[in-house]
């Protein structure tokens, strides 16, 4: 990567300005519609899926192709434009919250799945493309795109790279970060840089592995390598009733102390239960305290030696009932209740927040029953779903933000439950990010060491703080500045070679 | 502005409706009055998952945030808080085919169907269209929902196309280029067959086990005789007495669709009077667009002291043919049909209806009939009322994609519920260049209680 368009020192020029000469060439590369500056069109771009931070782009640009979102690029750094990225504006930390000076870069219509490489076990594919999609294209061959969030149906993979997403199947495959190999870049210079490749493990400084989960701070993908993984030859998905979270994550811990690993422990509480059935009448066990989604996979003789042991911890640990899908309609059913949780409580609350926290499985019970007591002692009712196995939980806080106050004591109880987390050895955001909403989180987390230690990585890609500003780190700083000290300037700067804005 | 003190509600996770004074830094107007504007609190139900982005037909096609529900949305509390009515927010309403597979979708129950349909009147009433479009507009709207005018057509219709006039005219491109929406028109006509008046009564065969009254329709019965017959037919094999009020005409669908308020209350209003006098137990539909628009008559109708409670009696009485044969249970036996089909998802069924399974269920009873499922079943074929006619370009993409999906299944006949679907899916699979028969379920039905050979409906 090269530094530069900041040596030769641009003419003074006012936002309105700026953003008119990208706006320019934007227009010079894209048809009429990828160059969106009407208010009303706008202004359905001011939040990504955490609508409570709302800020309106100044210009909203929709590229085709590579070539075309890097010279966008490169016109924001020709301009000092700050830029955003999104994809499907499914997001729940802000991070694809637009800049009010800024350009949002939407890469919707970079949709194309250029190869499914069936003998490499690889798939080439544009940012835009949906993450389900991946999987549609791979199953006619026998593989799958593993990394499975719950909008899988609508997000995209640029914005899986950006987020290091997860989902319910991470438990046994992993993260993002384990299913992509090479992506093509854009720098915030405009420059394409290819990072990793079809081989696993590049030499060499990870660079890939920087990008992934930098939130957009760093540059954007433009194409992605991932990797496409074998169908199982038999998949089995259990739905266990419990009447309490302590038996559920009791029997979680058990399953998997006893050497098991299934593709997916999920759990959810009555709360969370009673707002998927009122959304996608997925039939749970009625009267459960907890329910638990166990899916494990594999061969047929490793899924039936495993599956009769979860059977027998999950009666040990006080199940009341156990439901085995086996077929792809059953199993869907079954998915379907977990998968639609989130939006499904808008049924049984007007308002509430997400909330995205890890602690180590073995603290559950503690930590569940700590969430409890918050919630009675506020009075602000929480549900919980989560990923048990990884121990990540989503606590939805929920609110009537009709109700003076009832926003703030909801914010109050949502930032409580990521100390109980931090306090246990875990962390603020298992997957969701940190985004706008988290960055104040950041230093309960890390020292102030940390953090500008992470700053001197985005200064590496991004000296002139363009790619995603104000989101991940708690106070926007600016390169080269040291909090509390004072230095003599740069080298560079005193050489007139570089400046700091 | 009042729109948004009308409702305490709170706007969820959409945010609550921001004082228009605050986003504009002054009193403005904003793009709806006050009869009827978007429901703040349907509007907050949003929480802004993106889970109907790939449903919606206008997304799959642009990737844009404006052309998708979550958008339109959007845009509606954009108006709520004061925005003005522009060019640009009408056009991303007006994309919208109102196929409802968003309202399927949406994990938090929005009702984007009574929200698109406030929007759509407050655009009628207060948006000024081009000369053009209103001629256009006013032209559909002098035809489709007038049966004696569509039968008129008939014979000019005919005469084109005995005489291969129409496929001539089709080569020349010369309406395409002059007026792409009458071209438009011209390709959705179908081929016409013989006019088949239904009497007013037709007696039960066997022991009568219901009593209902049948929507003949304006386009169904106009351009689709056959389909009418074959419904009645059925009907009569399995125990039902039919009644065809005279009196009736069109139920408002079209006009209610496209925010053409007050004339679809009038039509439903008339609707209403001539069922009333049928005294029947249910009302049965065989196309979808109608059957959805007679199914919210009570909502159509509330605010009218003098039919308002009668509208909402019609509306429970209201099932599609394919809800009330499967209710009843068959009692005409059916002969086989050795054919391969692949059945269509009418959106104003599947979607607005939520009925899926039954048509399937009757099709699947057939012995010899396999079914196919279409690929992207979900997504509108274009055809939705009268947009492919005020959209056709649009329309064409999604009939084009439609078709390609059908021919893969390999069937022989396409099967749907809608004379709509019938006659945008034909008109694609004509242009595909893979011709296959083309039914109503019903009459596919009726074939095979009558016995009727595969050939009749090929």
């Amino acid at each position: 990567m090269s530094s530069s368009p900041a040596t030769t020192a641009p003419a003074p020029e006012s936002v309105d300005q700026r953003i008119a000469a990208v706006a320019d060439v934007a227009r010079r590369l894209l048809p009429e519609e990828g160059v969106i500056t009407d208010r009303a069109r706008l202004r359905t771009y001011e939040c990504d899926g955490l609508a409570h931070y709302r800020v309106t782009p100044a210009l909203v640009v929709v590229p085709e192709t590579a070539e075309q979102l890097a010279e966008v690029v490169r016109a924001c750094a020709d301009h000092a434009v700050p830029y955003v990225a999104r994809g499907s504006g499914t997001g729940l930390s802000g991070g694809a919250l637009p800049h009010a000076e800024g350009v949002l870069v939407v890469t919707s219509r970079m949709r194309e799945i250029r190869e499914v490489r069936r003998e490499d076990q690889r798939a080439v594919v544009e940012p835009g493309v949906i993450n389900l999609d991946v999987t549609r294209a791979a199953t006619p061959h026998g593989y799958y795109y593993a990394p499975d969030p719950s909008s899988q149906q609508i997000c995209s993979i640029g914005g899986n790279v950006a987020e290091n997403s997860g989902g319910a199947h991470c438990l046994k495959y992993g993260f993002t970060a384990n299913h992509v190999l090479g992506a093509d870049f854009v720098a915030p210079d405009g420059e394409h840089v290819p990072l990793g490749g079809m081989a696993p493990d590049a030499p060499g400084y990870d660079l890939l592995g920087a990008v992934i989960g930098s939130e957009g701070t760093l540059g954007i993908v433009t194409t992605v390598t991932v990797r496409l993984t074998r169908l199982p030859e038999e998949v089995r998905t259990l739905l266990v009733g419990f009447a309490s979270t302590d038996q559920a994550g009791a029997a979680t811990s058990a399953i998997i102390a006893a050497g098991i690993v299934p593709a997916a422990i999920e759990m959810m509480d009555a709360l969370a239960i009673e707002a998927a059935e009122a959304a996608v009448r997925c039939n749970y066990p009625d009267g459960a305290g907890a329910v638990l989604v166990i899916e494990l996979d594999g061969s047929v003789h490793d899924v039936e030696a495993e599956f009769s042991d979860v059977e027998r911890l999950c009666r040990e640990h006080g199940s009341f009932e156990q439901r085995l899908a086996t077929d792809p309609a059953d199993r869907a059913l079954i998915w379907k209740g977990r998968k639609s949780a989130f939006a499904a409580v808008g049924r049984i609350s007007p308002d509430y927040i997400v909330q995205d926290g890890v602690i180590p499985r073995t603290a559950l019970p503690e930590v569940l029953s700590r969430i409890a007591a918050l919630s009675e002692e506020s009075g602000v009712r929480v549900a919980n779903v989560f990923h048990a196995g990884d121990g990540n939980l989503h606590p939805l806080v929920l609110f009537d933000d009709a109700v003076e106050g009832a926003g703030d004591a909801a914010e109050k109880v949502s930032g409580a439950i990521l100390d109980l987390c931090i306090e246990h050895g875990g962390s603020i955001t298992g997957e969701h990010g940190v985004g706008m909403d988290k960055a104040k989180y950041m230093p309960r987390m890390y020292s102030d060491d940390d953090l500008d230690t992470m700053q001197l990585v985005r200064c590496a890609f991004d000296p002139h703080h363009l790619s995603n500003p104000g989101k991940l780190f708690p106070t926007p700083r600016l390169c080269g500045e040291v909090p509390g000290r004072k230095k003599a300037p740069h080298p560079l700067q005193a050489a007139g070679l570089a400046e700091v804005f | 502005m009042t729109a948004q003190r009308d409702t305490d509600g709170t706007l969820g996770d959409m945010g609550s409706i921001v004082d228009p004074a605050d986003v504009l830094g002054g009193p403005s107007v904003g793009a709806f009055d006050d009869h009827h504007p978007p429901d703040a609190a349907l509007i907050g139900d949003c929480v802004h998952c993106g889970f109907c982005l790939p449903t919606c037909p206008t997304y799959v096609l642009w990737s844009e945030e404006m052309d998708s529900p979550r958008g339109r949305i959007y845009l509606m509390k954009e108006g709520l808080e004061g925005e003005p009515m522009s060019d640009s927010m009408v056009g991303h309403f007006d994309a919208c085919l109102g196929c409802m597979a968003c309202v399927t979708a949406c994990p938090s129950g929005v009702q984007y169907d009574r929200l698109i349909e406030q929007t759509r009147a407050q655009v009628e009433r207060r948006h000024e269209r081009s000369p053009g479009d209103k001629a256009l507009r006013g032209l559909i709207f002098s035809i489709f929902p007038h049966p004696r005018r569509l039968r008129l057509l008939r014979g000019p219709l005919r005469v084109l196309q005995r005489t291969r006039l129409d496929k001539a005219m089709r080569r020349t491109g010369l309406l395409d280029r002059v007026a792409p929406q009458l071209a438009a028109m011209e390709r959705l006509a179908p081929r016409l067959g013989k006019p088949q008046p239904l009497p007013e009564r037709i007696a039960a065969q066997g022991e009568r086990r219901m009593t209902v009254g049948m929507l003949v329709g304006c386009v169904q019965g106009a351009f689709f005789p056959g389909v009418n017959a074959a419904t009645a037919r059925v009907l009569r094999a399995e125990g039902c007495e039919v009644v065809v009020p005279p009196s009736q005409g069109c139920c408002g669908a079209l006009s209610v669709h496209n925010g053409r308020e007050a004339e679809g209350q009038d039509y439903a209003r008339v609707l209403v009077d001539a069922f009333d006098e049928a005294g029947v137990e249910r009302i049965v539909v065989n196309a979808a667009g109608c059957g959805s628009t007679m199914k919210e008559y009570a909502e159509l109708l509330a605010d009218d002291p003098a039919y308002a409670e009668r509208a909402a009696a019609f509306a429970e009485r209201v099932r599609d043919v394919s809800e009330i044969l499967v209710e009843l249970g068959p009692v005409a036996p059916r002969h086989p049909l050795e054919v391969t089909v692949a059945y269509h998802d009418a959106c104003h069924l599947a979607h607005a209806q939520g009925v899926r399974s039954q048509p399937r269920e009757l099709l699947r009873a057939i012995p010899g009939l396999e079914l196919k499922e279409i690929a992207e079943g979900d997504l509108c074929c274009g055809s939705a009322g009268v947009y492919n006619i005020l959209n056709p370009e649009p329309a064409q993409e999604l009939g084009d994609r439609k078709a390609r999906n059908i021919v893969a299944t390999g069937a022989e006949l396409l099967v749907t519920a809608n004379p709509g679907c019938l006659m945008q899916v034909t008109s694609s699979i004509e242009r595909s260049g893979h011709p296959m028969g083309m039914a109503h379920t019903l009459e596919v039905l009726d074939a095979s209680i009558r016995g009727a050979p595969v050939a009749e409906l090929l």
